[in-house]
């Protein structure tokens, strides 16, 4: 908390002392809604991978998601623009592979949960500055895990409004609630679940992130975008429901180091062709010091079929190596320092493909002038992990101006 | 590893440096494929939730707009 409230001074300082330099020239305009986004979302997972059961065991998982971000935007009266985000987001999922943390019972910690987080985000364009400037507070909440973060953000114009560099801070403070599997609970020590007065224990998670970026309009139809976002986390990183089997048979829980650093390198091109193809592209790079490296490349491609119709293809690949503790089930050594059989990081290329379909009629959408658009998608996804896991994803989205 | 972050900056660096030199001074009034939503240089709204899947299940996360912390993602 203390950090928090050191990051929000220094914010507010900067803030005031921009204002202090500045002459009113333009009359201060009411906060207006400026858009509104919902956002819908239904997932699916089926595997046999699941890290729970200690390598095997069912991956499935429905996961239902909304989310619904409201942006309220006024001018100062030196004509800068302040944009007011609030953004609440709900997941509900039901989880085969958590319903073993407990199997016994019928009151499992965690075999369907819902997932809170809501943000408040404030940001400042200044034009004549040619800089924005932004503070953002996150919380999110979990059965087992609860979130507090905050980002701060600025960015610079070029003269030619051709060039953008943005810098990012940010910070997430997290505690777990230690759960462990039923049969590995010291005498004494609690389920985790409601009604169970019997004590657990709470360890600490924190993250803390840098992203510089910088965007690039290269002609009157390609622009570029380069980012860097090292991350550094520390506390409890393993998952204190994994099991593991040991090769003599003998089970614990996961283990991992206490520290990871991690080192993304992302690149967008998109380019606009004739008047009806858009070509996104992304690929990231990825390395951190647990021995994992990655590769991540995305195209979707964009096609106006009409001026308000849109219909969008995609195909995304990744491929990332194992990190240096994974093992599958039954195949660490009771010598090992760490120890994981968490598929989510071993080795394995995954694939997503599908296509997505953006209406936005001049009249509005259903002839209501304020529904802007509506976009519906649909993905699948492949992993080879492992026996393999797939997953499929629709997404619908209606955004109001 | 920081031998590997040094070389990658360096590289990143290079190819900023060729790619902006080609680059040419793009008038307001010029933009109208450059300002197209679907030009926008960031993940679209509606793979809000893709991000999110991709960050639990596969270990690789950040550098694409989404989010690199908070939340456990253990299921």
């Amino acid at each position: 908390m203390k950090k928090i409230c050191l990051s929000v001074g220094l914010l507010l300082s900067l803030w005031r002392a921009g204002q202090a330099q500045q002459t009113p020239t333009y009359e201060k305009r009411k906060l207006q809604v400026a858009e509104v986004n919902l956002v819908s979302s239904y997932y699916e997972q089926g595997g046999q991978n699941s890290a729970v059961t200690g390598g095997i065991g069912s991956e499935y998982l429905r996961d239902y998601a909304q989310s619904f971000d409201l942006v309220l935007k006024t001018t100062d009266r030196r004509n800068r623009e302040h944009s007011l985000v609030f953004d609440f987001n709900l997941d509900h999922y039901t989880s085969a592979s958590s319903d073993q943390i407990d199997p016994l019972t019928v009151s499992s910690a965690s075999r369907s949960d819902t997932h809170i987080y809501p943000s408040i985000s404030w940001s400042m364009r200044d034009d004549a500055r040619r800089t924005t400037k932004g503070i953002s507070v996150a919380y999110s909440t979990e059965y087992d895990y609860k979130s507090y973060g905050v980002n701060l953000n600025f960015s610079k114009l070029s003269a030619d409004n051709n060039r953008e560099f943005s810098v990012k801070a940010g910070a997430f403070f997290d505690t777990w609630t230690v759960i462990l599997p039923a049969e590995l609970r010291p005498e004494g020590y609690g389920s985790g679940a409601h009604g169970d007065r019997d004590p657990v224990d709470y360890k600490p998670r924190n993250s803390y992130n840098l992203g510089l970026s910088l965007s690039q309009v290269i002609n009157k139809r390609l622009q570029a975008f380069f980012t860097i976002e090292p991350a550094f986390q520390q506390g409890l990183l393993s998952t204190p429901f994994h099991r593991i089997y040991f090769s003599d048979g003998s089970e614990t829980v996961e283990r991992l180091p206490g520290s990871r650093f991690k080192l993304p390198l992302g690149m967008r091109l998109h380019y606009f062709l004739g008047d009806r193809f858009i070509f996104r592209t992304f690929y990231r790079y990825y390395l951190d010091d647990w021995g994992m490296k990655a590769h991540t490349v995305n195209l979707e491609m964009p096609v106006k079929l009409t001026s308000f119709i849109s219909l969008s293809p995609f195909y995304r690949y990744s491929n990332q190596t194992a990190v240096r503790y994974f093992a599958p089930y039954g195949q660490h050594a009771t010598t090992d320092r760490y120890y994981t059989s968490d598929y989510d990081i071993s080795g394995f290329h995954s694939q997503f493909f599908g296509m997505g379909i953006r209406l936005a009629p001049p009249g509005g959408v259903l002839g209501i002038g304020h529904w802007q658009s509506v976009e519906l998608r649909y993905g699948r996804y492949d992993r080879s992990a492992g026996l393999g896991m797939q997953a499929n994803s629709l997404t619908f989205l209606a955004k109001f101006k | 590893m920081m031998k590997r972050i040094a070389c990658l900056t360096l590289l990143t660096m290079s190819l900023l440096g060729a790619g902006l030199s080609g680059c040419v001074s793009v008038k307001e009034y010029q933009k109208s494929r450059i300002n197209d939503a679907d030009m926008e240089l960031s993940a679209r709204k509606s793979e809000k939730f893709e991000q999110n899947f991709y960050l639990y299940r596969e270990g690789a996360a950040g550098a694409n707009g989404g989010k690199s912390g908070g939340g456990c993602g253990c299921n």
